[in-house]
């Protein structure tokens, strides 16, 4: 029996080598398992999936139908659109938003001035880029950037006239101001000595003037070529008033969500700083306004700042109709914002601080240096979710009045230019794809930050 | 080692300057009067001002009377004799009825679609994620212009109104439906079904406890089915069947009678509902997917079928993470109802802060008692919550 191997066995019918491996049985492996196994594997599930096509099946040719292939690409009014004239039917009336397109975009803006609104656009996306993408350079400046010079160049060049101008002059004083201050510190390092603890202050004598030029350099010399250039635009160009009641369309929702942004940052970091200090009057403080806001809707906040804020000044500073609102929301966001950043505060390991105090820092070295940087990173995901609220809710601002976006397309659809049945359901879907791009596109940032986050975490 | 040097650390007090209790003390003085100084300030030109806009301040507003008439009321209201203190009762009634009916209605269907995300069944799943993705990234004010101006106001007018079974009309002035008409004898059947609440509540307790000592099971779902809808039937029609309707009869030129639903009231239902359902369907989802999957194997493994084992491990452990975030969704559709002024609903915002403020421009007045009404009820729950979070929080050792 030793040697009864499988060459040698001796009856015909033992096979000699192994047989190939047969492909899995159609109900286990392959497209028919897989439906077996994923939308028919009971009698429920069969019935669902037959309820989701059927629903699929019965809307989505239709929709298609309306917007795509029946749809009305180019006209210049109404009867382009209208079943009658045409002589066949019509679906979605795209020609009313290329005619519209400006309007969406800059509402009422002066048309000989919206170059003006573009530059803004630049700087803007400049600014979203510098500050959202990770792999960035020069990241201080790009913030530095986002909160100051945008702002304050956005605003010279929207508005024009002679207050922008005023802003503009005074901004550049300071900043020549600041550049020759730094450049006598560059050179006489002794009159820092008034605020600048002993070891740094020895750091700083080692160094020569141009080292000790470099650290702050860079922030002064972007806004110098800046606020320059909006000067020399000024200067040729001219920036006439543009009265903000003009203003409108994608241009003012892009403003109040970038006020919302650029002011609810800092006072959230403020207020959430407050909000864990240990000092009870301040605690206290922050406590109640972050509560109070978010307990309210925003609705009556818009509403608050509407019609109680000009009573709240005296009578020849009453804001502005735009500026109401933009107050209101930026408020209403560093409420929120608060929250989250205070969720990144108190995910800083209680060793952090320690570290920090140790080696000597006072509450706001500990703070910038040490614990906001940390903080702030983690929560980029709980803050760009925050803002994709606050992007949705800039349409409320329509209540009190103002010309957004979604209020432009209103505004359209009342118009008899573009009266036609179908034009509504062409406005509101324009807006959906506006919004959705918008809010989908920062939601899928927010993941993918999340993720980069969670790399080093994961097993 | 065992002894420091006295003279190395040199104490030396820190003059007050830089003393953090003092800093504390100043930089907390400072904040209170320049917080002081701006509500001052505020209040000084507030009160300047309206002396030179002439109008009145105070809450004497309150009893004078409104003038204007509201579609939709749960209380009598008229034009003609009812006071602004009327009108704002009138409009938070409102309030509470959308966000009461829209709270149960999305919670249903925000678990459905949440289970539907995770369910196997890919068309369904797929399906479940382009609602929840088209619906959290679209604002809300657009889903209502969408439902009010796009849906129900393009629906023909009363003389052709759409006729569904059982008496409904849908016209473009909101869906009619028989008006229940309630004979003094509905009272107890009210009170019946309140008594077998009771009663079904107190036989849960006992069958549980019961359980708990001997072993032995009860039907309770079948039992307390069974008290709830047999009990309020049984008297009901003892009681001789005391509801009868109020057809909508469909004349020549219009609909007369019936129990008459807002569009502006459909429109905010179905938008706060859609909306919301969308947020709830991913707290759901993300609460089933925190409870680990050894939890689901271990009861099995302790011979727990699918149904006990998703009642009795996964969907308590569920509910811990689920809870907190479904309350403030809540509160967000409470807080959201208030577009209702966008498309005319007649909720508080509408009527108080719209209509009441501009008929008496005591805007302070009214935006403060707003306000105060939505803290009211942010607080309250806030504080439901706290308490039933102490109550379900792990108890770790």
């Amino acid at each position: 029996m030793t040697d009864a191997t499988l060459e040698n066995a001796p009856h015909a019918f033992v096979r000699k080598q192994t047989l190939e491996q047969e492909a899995p049985p159609l109900s286990v492996a392959g497209p028919l398992a897989w439906v077996r196994n994923n939308l028919f594997s009971g009698p429920v599930n069969s019935f669902m999936t037959l309820i989701c096509v059927y629903v699929v099946a019965t809307s989505l040719p239709d929709l298609i139908r309306f917007y795509f292939i029946d749809a009305v690409w180019s006209g210049t009014n109404r009867d382009a659109c209208l079943a009658d004239k045409v002589g066949r039917p019509v679906g979605a009336c795209w020609a009313y938003v290329a005619d519209r397109f400006q309007y969406f975009i800059y509402g009422s803006y002066p048309v000989s001035q919206r170059w003006r609104v573009n530059i803004v656009f630049l700087m803007f996306a400049l600014a979203v880029v510098w500050m959202l993408w990770d792999r960035a350079p020069l990241k201080k400046l790009g913030a530095f950037f986002f909160f100051v010079v945008m702002p304050l160049g956005a605003y010279v060049l929207l508005v024009g006239g002679a207050d922008a101008e005023g802003v503009l002059r005074t901004v550049i004083m300071i900043t020549l101001a600041l550049a020759v201050l730094y450049l006598v510190l560059s050179f006489v390092p002794g009159i820092a000595r008034f605020w600048t603890p002993a070891p740094l202050l020895e750091v700083e004598r080692a160094a020569t003037p141009l080292q000790r030029f470099q650290n702050p350099k860079r922030l002064i010399l972007l806004a110098l070529v800046v606020f320059g250039l909006i000067a020399v635009l000024a200067d040729t160009a001219g920036l006439p008033r543009a009265d903000t009641g003009l203003w409108g369309g994608i241009m003012v929702t892009f403003l109040i969500a970038a006020v919302g942004i650029v002011f609810s940052l800092p006072l959230g970091v403020l207020l959430a700083l407050g909000r864990r200090s240990r000092l009870p009057i301040i605690q206290l403080l922050s406590v109640i306004f972050i509560e109070f806001v978010r307990g309210v809707p925003l609705i009556t906040v818009l509403f608050m700042a509407n019609t109680m804020l000009p009573l709240f000044v005296p009578q020849e500073w009453s804001p502005d109709r735009l500026l109401r609102p933009l107050i209101g929301v930026a408020l209403f966001a560093a409420a929120y914002m608060a929250e989250v950043i205070r969720g990144g505060l108190q995910a800083i390991p209680k060793g952090q601080y320690e570290g920090a105090m140790s080696l000597g820092l006072g509450y706001w070295q500990m703070m910038r240096l040490i614990i906001l940087p940390q903080a702030l990173r983690i929560v980029i995901p709980g803050i760009v979710n925050t803002f994709i609220g606050l992007f949705k809710d800039t349409t409320l601002v329509t209540v009190v009045g103002i010309f957004d976006f979604l209020r432009t397309i209103e505004a359209t659809l009342v118009d008899p230019t573009w009266a036609t049945p179908t034009t509504r359901a062409t406005g509101y879907a324009f807006a959906a794809i506006f919004y959705f791009l918008c809010c989908w596109g920062m939601s899928r940032y927010s993941v993918s930050v999340e993720q980069r986050l969670a790399a080093g975490q994961k097993r | 080692m065992s002894s420091i040097p006295t003279d190395a650390v040199k104490p030396g007090r820190a003059s007050l300057f830089y003393d953090p209790k003092i800093r504390g003390y100043v930089y907390q003085f400072v904040l209170l009067a320049v917080v002081a100084f701006v509500i001052w300030s505020a209040a000084s030109n507030a009160i300047e001002n309206l002396r030179a806009q002439k109008i009145a301040s105070g809450f004497g507003f309150w009893h004078n009377a409104a003038g204007f008439d509201v579609n939709q009321k749960l209380i009598p209201f008229s034009a003609s004799g009812s006071t602004y203190g009327q009108a704002f009762w009138v409009g938070l009634l409102n309030t509470l009825l959308v966000a009461s009916i829209g709270i149960v209605l999305s919670t249903f269907l925000g678990f459905f679609v949440g289970v539907a995300r995770l369910s196997s069944n890919w068309v369904l799943a797929k399906l479940a994620m382009i609602y929840v993705e088209v619906i959290r990234n679209l604002p809300l004010l657009l889903q209502l212009f969408f439902w009010y101006n796009a849906v129900l106001k393009p629906l023909p007018d009363a003389r052709n109104s759409i006729a569904l079974p059982g008496s409904i009309f849908l016209n473009n002035r909101g869906l009619i439906l028989p008006n229940p008409q309630f004979g003094p004898a509905f009272q107890a059947v009210v009170i019946a079904f309140f008594v077998a609440v009771v009663v079904a509540f107190v036989f849960y307790r006992w069958s549980k406890t019961q359980q708990a000592r001997t072993g032995t099971q009860y039907p309770n779902g079948l039992i307390t089915l069974a008290l709830i809808l047999g009990v309020p039937l049984l008297v009901f029609f003892l009681a001789g069947s005391p509801l009868s309707f109020e057809l909508p009869q469909q004349g020549r030129f219009n609909l007369t009678g019936g129990l008459q639903i807002f569009p502006e009231f459909v429109a905010l239902l179905i938008g706060l509902t859609t909306y919301t359902a969308g947020f709830i369907a991913e707290v759901v989802r993300a609460g089933i997917l925190a409870v680990s999957k050894g939890q689901t194997e271990a009861a099995h493994a302790l011979g727990l079928r699918p149904g006990p084992t998703l009642k009795l491990v996964v969907i308590p452990q569920a509910m811990r993470v689920i809870i907190p975030p479904l309350t403030s969704n809540y509160l967000n559709l409470t807080k959201n109802s208030s577009l209702a002024v966008a498309i005319g609903y007649p909720d508080l915002v509408q009527v108080f802060t719209g209509t009441v403020l501009n008929q008496t421009g005591q805007a302070v007045e009214v935006v403060a008692i707003t306000m105060a009404v939505y803290l009211t009820i942010s607080l309250v729950t806030s504080l439901f919550m706290n308490i039933y979070n102490k109550r379900m929080a792990l108890v770790e050792r």
